[in-house]
């Protein structure tokens, strides 16, 4: 059974690589513009800390790791969640889903594999360029046990991400029309940019619990690089991988809900 | 065509453009949702601001300029280089083509008529500006200031769309533009006050950034909005913002003819 899937996955990728390779100006075409966002990140950093040498307790080069892992997982978003997902609005919309659920596996992983941009992992890159210069201007490399929890948070929150965009998509199925919500869903992601803490002073706490506990974002950024400042609490650690296994289950339930809800549109 | 026959085929051009802004309307306000980079800055500014004022700005005077800003950036956008791009892939150019009117009319139309339902969503914010920071820190206190308020919204629209004209007509000569567009509005975001307000910029960047049209975009408009110009300073900036308007309509114009004339409809 895994070893099908697993087989599978590698036929999927291999698709997707070809294609890829079709366009190999595009590595440096998406590498320049993923360069420039990054700078759009990084804009208003540098006019904060040129006023004031640390916000709401992190330094530039702590906020810098948050910004690095944003910018990490825009890559791991970009790249291997939102070009399949887009997909699957389109199959919707255009009734030819169903040819994806009458094949002998499971629609979910099928639609979640269909396709990657690899050259968009130039993000990935750009990520972990910002981690070493985060760490050359704290002056002191990170802990190896930091570094192994913030790997761990690092599979938590792709899980995350990827929960959240199935409900996103799943949405799909009530409300045609949606291809400018998943739009919607990488402006909000927008907010992991900042360390998580500078929302404490907004409306009583309130945006923290939000980003928290009901749209996830502090775990996904904040969370990792406190843990490679080796900072972050055990609970805290504990807490982002239960609640993360929570998500995926809840994601997978309404999933299955959705899919009932499916009309094929066309014919 | 003669500009008799413009104004007599623009009301019903705005008319249909209206009517199909109404029946987006769902779409309409997702995208609105989607302008979540004010707030996001917001909240940076105003943790920032906490202890003690970063220069003139206070912690409501970022409330008053960002939610202005959040207003300003739905009267002022435009998304015609997308479309252009779009059309031309397509080959769908050619059936506007066939009009006698020229399309960037047509693309103007579409963005003019957006306006009433954009109001309908910026006004709330505007409310809730006034609201939470005094109307001093959230609208203009005189005529004066609501005229010219006024006229900068409108040349910051003008430079937004004759900019994305212009990006849009070099998918003509490239085959797509998008990335382009895509350097742009990073250019756009760093320069224009949209992430932060310009005078925290170092003084030599801002020298530069005055001779760039980004800031006549948004940031103008935001802080005549939030009365940070004496009358004088303000017309002084407004009429740069009025030579970039001209200057960027050339430039549209003149690349949309050159990039017409190499259209060769694949696909439509």
């Amino acid at each position: 059974m895994v070893r099908r899937y697993l087989r599978l996955l590698t036929v999927q990728l291999k698709a997707s690589g070809l294609q890829a390779l079709q366009y190999r100006a595009d590595f440096f075409t998406d590498g320049f513009t993923s360069l420039c966002w990054v700078f759009t990140a990084l804009a208003p950093l540098f006019v904060v800390y040129s006023s004031r040498p640390e916000v709401e307790g992190w330094s530039f080069g702590e906020a810098l790791l948050v910004v690095g892992w944003f910018t990490l997982l825009q890559g791991i978003l970009e790249g291997a969640i939102n070009p399949s997902l887009t997909g699957v609005v389109e199959h919707i919309r255009k009734g030819t889903l169903d040819f994806v659920l009458l094949k002998p596996a499971d629609a979910q992983f099928l639609v979640s594999t269909q396709r990657f941009l690899p050259w968009r992992a130039f993000n990935v890159l750009t990520g972990l360029g910002l981690f070493i210069y985060a760490f050359l201007l704290l002056g002191r490399g990170p802990s190896p046990l930091g570094l192994l929890t913030s790997l761990l948070l690092l599979g938590t929150s792709t899980v995350l991400l990827y929960s959240l965009w199935i409900l996103t998509v799943s949405a799909a199925f009530f409300v045609v029309r949606v291809d400018n919500l998943t739009y919607l869903f990488t402006s909000i992601f927008d907010f992991a940019r900042w360390p998580s803490s500078v929302f404490k002073g907004v409306a009583k706490g309130a945006l923290t619990l939000v980003f928290t506990y009901v749209i996830p974002l502090a775990l996904m950024t904040t969370f990792p690089a406190e843990a490679m400042l080796g900072r972050l609490p055990a609970l805290s650690l504990v807490g982002a991988v239960v609640g993360s296994a929570a998500f995926a289950w809840v994601a997978r339930r309404v999933w299955i809900r959705s899919i009932g809800h499916y009309t094929s549109a066309s014919s | 065509m003669n500009a008799r026959g413009l104004l007599r085929a623009l009301p019903t051009m705005l008319r249909v453009s209206f009517a199909e802004s109404v029946a987006y309307r769902a779409e309409m306000f997702v995208w609105v949702l989607s302008t979540t980079m004010p707030l996001v800055n917001m909240v940076l500014w105003m943790a920032v601001a906490k202890s003690a004022p970063v220069g003139n700005f206070g912690q409501a005077d970022f409330v008053g300029y960002f939610l202005a800003t959040f207003a300003v950036r739905q009267l002022t956008s435009a998304w015609a280089a997308w479309l252009i791009n779009w059309e031309v892939k397509q080959g769908t150019l050619a059936m506007r083509l066939l009009r006698p009117i020229s399309p960037l009319w047509g693309y103007a139309s579409d963005n003019v008529a957006g306006f009433p339902m954009r109001v309908v969503v910026a006004l709330p914010v505007v409310l809730l500006s006034i609201a939470l920071v005094g109307a001093d820190k959230a609208v203009p206190q005189h005529a004066w200031q609501w005229g010219l308020f006024l006229v900068a919204v409108l040349g910051g629209w003008a430079i937004t769309f004759l900019a994305n004209v212009a990006i849009g007509a070099l998918s003509l000569f490239l085959d797509s533009s998008q990335k382009m567009m895509e350097v742009w509005m990073v250019l756009f975001f760093v320069c224009s006050g949209y992430m932060y307000p310009v005078e925290f910029l170092p003084e030599g960047l801002r020298t530069v950034i005055d001779w760039l049209p980004f800031r006549y975009q948004m940031g103008l408009p935001v802080e005549l909005m939030t009365n940070a110009h004496d009358l004088p300073t303000a017309l002084g900036l407004v009429a740069r913002q009025w030579a970039w308007v001209l200057g960027m309509g050339a430039l549209a114009v003149g690349l949309w003819k050159q990039g017409v004339k190499r259209f060769a409809a694949f696909g439509g």
